[in-house]
């Protein structure tokens, strides 16, 4: 026979093999999922809800294209990102409740394998046979592994100033430095009123420096009852205190100042974070909440130019409490 | 006709050789219970961080380099702040879609975190938690508060005022821990809190690398241990043991249900990103150390921090002029050490009190261990009352209620209420086990009747 002949023979073989007869129901393997009766109308519920999912979507992008920065309502991008996924979620839920066979399977809890349990524990066991000393081994290698380890988290000593804590203790203080205000404009001791209340800033030092910023009050110099050795730290009845709470670093933001004195507490400075709250009339000594400590003060002066300034550095350390915290600050 | 499938298959299979697993695995069973979805949650909840944290990250700048912002919010036009804060106020207010994006974010973080204590009370009420299921418990808790650490990162990362304030508290806790603290702090840091250029650059690449890989990594390993042992069943038949699971395979049932979901999360998330406000940081202005605003919260899932923070007396434990305990480590380290701690020791702990080492397979009901179920409600409620004391002052405000008696209350409340609701919690679950019994009495009794009928009928009948 020709080639031709084996080539058409070979053809018609195949075209004939890739169109068997339908198989009869007999024949067909078992099946795995079971089978279940069509539902047309929950495939249309899905392809509507695919529909609404693809023109929320376009709006999304229309309304990304068509407005501007400013215009742009955030509320509709929200609602048109939020139904299109929402959309597909409910195409998947129909999925899932009516589409799909839903099947009710059994299955074996997985259990331990002592056997396997047993083989492991050898294996690990017999290939260490040879080993004669073991436990030196064994400590010389953590040996090995501990020391790299501890080489290799030796250079984490650099993240910060780990063994030198002065710089908790920065102050800006010292006798004689103006107060200025948040403009760096000097503060006038004739400005400061009664009922009233400032904040306050070392003049030329970082503001933001934990102990730069300061609480400026005025309080009647008769009612005053100062710690012993404070006594002209409040020229005119002008006092000082750090802004910053000895709990937990909030700025003490809030002084509380009765208009009606007879009904109300006396005043105070208060910090909104946690409420811990101090009293200006004693040298900021915590009156309720949960400062551990006293507001520290600074001592003040008035100079020829009715400037205020400095007298020294505060009473105690500013910021939270840490192990030496209670150490007077150096250069006081 | 050939199965148009069997194709792509053969082609994996002679590739990886993995055809049985992918057999097994699309037959892998879930047993249907709602209650199970929640871990769901927040997954998915995850996925949308991840998506939009992706975005945002496109365009935050984490530096505290300052400016002077001449945006397109006219009101802070002339304010000095960092880039940081100002890259996401043009997120917020400049770019497109970026508020959306940027208020989903914050969305999912909240859901997250919620949908986690969902399913950690789900997974503690059912005792789910119990062998073999320990490491699952375990890796789930740290999965929780490296959530929460990851989530005050990200706000943190803001640097609006709001953030700032955050960061000094956790600065001054930080500061807290005894001994080491000072130390410490400087070394995570870089330098003293607020005023260092460290601090972000180092947060930045914590709050989109290092955390998200670890989240991600113990995600992974949760899943892969609840897919070692299946998940637990509730009794609800006969068919359903200790040995044998039964529930609806991944595939076909299980993955469009899931999916569903995951797409239900994804766009209720952005809803509430395009609906509801959430720290429009525009208003707080930026931070500075001297600032403060009244009535400050943190997000939800950190009230019980600040609660416990002012729920404490104050005072710092001393020896000379070292201060050994300052006042914030009770609130903010010893207090959420205690609840990790009391948690991670659940299901040792309730080996060791009820002495059964057994496997279990079988979901109780709350009511069907008393004693777990009274403690556990005694436990949460004493973190909710420490949390909802947190916004005292907000309660002040709407209701007028003062704080100073809110904090007498409260005080006595944490440990008063939380005894009370053990005893009634214990009570009540002998009670609704003691109904069953008294109906199952009942119910076998009336069988009994019934069938005593049944067999008396046939001689009425052959009466006849």
């Amino acid at each position: 026979m020709k080639l031709w002949q084996w080539l058409f023979a070979f053809i018609v073989g195949r075209v004939l093999r890739r169109h068997p007869p339908p198989e009869s129901s007999a024949q067909e393997p078992t099946r795995i999922v079971p089978a279940g009766t069509p539902e047309r109308s929950a495939e249309n519920l899905v392809l509507v809800l695919l529909g609404l999912a693809v023109v929320f979507a376009l709006g999304f992008i229309v309304v990304y294209a068509e407005f501007s920065p400013k215009g742009m309502s955030n509320s509709l991008l929200g609602i048109c990102l939020g139904l299109s996924l929402l959309c597909i979620g409910g195409a998947l839920a129909v999925v899932a409740k009516r589409l799909v066979v839903t099947e009710e399977l059994e299955d074996d809890y997985p259990s331990a394998h002592p056997e396997q349990q047993e083989e492991v524990a050898q294996i690990v066991h017999e290939s260490g046979s040879r080993i004669t000393r073991k436990r030196l081994l064994v400590g010389a290698g953590a040996a090995a592994g501990g020391t790299l380890g501890l080489a290799a988290l030796t250079p984490a000593l650099s993240l910060g100033p780990v063994w030198d804590t002065t710089p908790l203790d920065l102050t800006p203080w010292r006798h004689g430095v103006r107060l200025v205000d948040d403009q760096g404009r000097p503060l006038r001791a004739d400005e400061i009123l009664h009922q009233s209340y400032y904040t306050a800033f070392a003049e030329g030092a970082d503001k933001e420096l934990l102990a730069s910023s300061l609480v400026v009050i005025r309080l009647d110099p008769d009612k005053l009852h100062l710690p012993e050795g404070r006594s002209d730290w409040a020229p005119e009845g002008i006092m000082a205190y750090s802004k910053i709470c000895p709990h937990a670093g909030c700025a003490v933001a809030l002084y509380r100042n009765p208009k009606f004195p007879a009904v109300q507490p006396s005043p105070a400075l208060v910090c909104p974070c946690h409420y811990s709250t101090f009293d200006p009339f004693t040298g900021g000594t915590v009156t309720y909440g949960p400062a551990g400590r006293a507001l520290p003060q600074l001592p003040l002066m008035i100079d020829s130019d009715r400037h205020l300034r400095a007298a020294g550095n505060f009473s105690a350390r500013v910021g939270p409490s840490w192990l030496n915290v209670r150490e007077r600050p150096t250069n006081a | 006709m050939t199965d148009p499938f069997v194709e792509p298959v053969r082609f994996i299979d002679e590739r990886t050789a993995a055809a049985p697993q992918m057999r097994k695995f699309m037959r892998y069973l879930f047993p249907d219970h709602w209650s199970f979805l929640l871990g769901e949650v927040a997954l998915y909840a995850f996925l949308v961080l991840i998506a939009t944290g992706i975005y945002l990250a496109l365009f935050f700048d984490p530096s505290t380099a300052k400016t002077i912002y001449h945006g397109s919010y006219t009101p802070l036009d002339g304010v000095r702040m960092s880039d940081a804060f100002k890259s996401v106020l043009d997120i917020s207010l400049t770019y497109k879609g970026g508020l959306l994006i940027r208020q989903t974010h914050h969305w999912a973080a909240d859901v997250f975190v919620a949908a986690i204590l969902m399913h950690l009370m789900r997974v503690f009420f059912t005792g789910a938690f119990r062998k073999p299921r320990e490491l699952t418990w375990i890796v789930g808790l740290l999965l929780l508060f490296t959530a929460l650490l990851e989530g005050y990162m990200g706000y943190s990362l803001v640097d609006d005022l709001l953030s700032g304030m955050g960061l000094a508290i956790g600065y001054g806790v930080g500061l807290s821990i005894p001994v080491i603290g000072g130390p410490a702090m400087l070394a995570i840091f870089g330098a003293p809190f607020p005023g260092n250029p460290h601090l972000w650059s180092r947060m930045y690449i914590a709050h989109v690398f290092l955390v998200p890989v670890l989240l991600a990594t113990l995600i992974g390993v949760h899943l892969v241990l609840v897919m070692a042992r299946h998940h637990t069943q509730f009794r609800e038949s006969v068919r359903h043991t200790q040995k044998r699971i039964v529930g609806v395979p991944l595939f076909p049932g299980q993955a469009p249900r899931s999916l569903a979901l995951m797409l239900f999360v994804a766009g209720l998330l952005f809803l509430l990103g395009g609906l509801i406000q959430i720290n429009p940081i525009w208003q707080w202005g930026p931070y500075e150390p001297w600032l403060g605003t009244n009535g400050a919260q943190p997000d939800w899932y950190l009230g019980w921090l600040i609660g416990a923070l002012r729920l404490m007396p104050g005072f710092d434990v001393t020896i000379g002029h070292y201060t050994l305990i300052p006042n914030p480590f009770w609130g903010g380290v010893l207090f959420p050490l205690v609840v990790l701690g009391v948690l991670l020791a659940v299901p040792f702990a309730e080996r060791r009190l009820t002495g059964d080492r057994g496997v279990h397979n079988l979901a109780d009901r709350p009511r069907d261990a008393p004693g777990r179920t009274a403690f556990g409600v005694a436990f949460l409620s004493w973190v909710f009352l420490i949390f909802a004391f947190g916004a005292a002052d907000r309660i002040f405000v709407l209701w007028g209620l003062s704080y100073n008696v809110q904090l007498f209350v409260f005080r006595i409340a944490i440990w008063v209420i939380p005894a009370i609701l053990y005893v009634v919690t214990r009570r009540w679950c002998r009670a609704l086990q003691v109904a069953e019994e008294v109906e199952a009495i009942q119910e076998s009794a009336e069988e009994d009747i019934r069938s005593r009928a049944k067999a008396r009928a046939p001689t009425a009948a052959g009466g006849r």
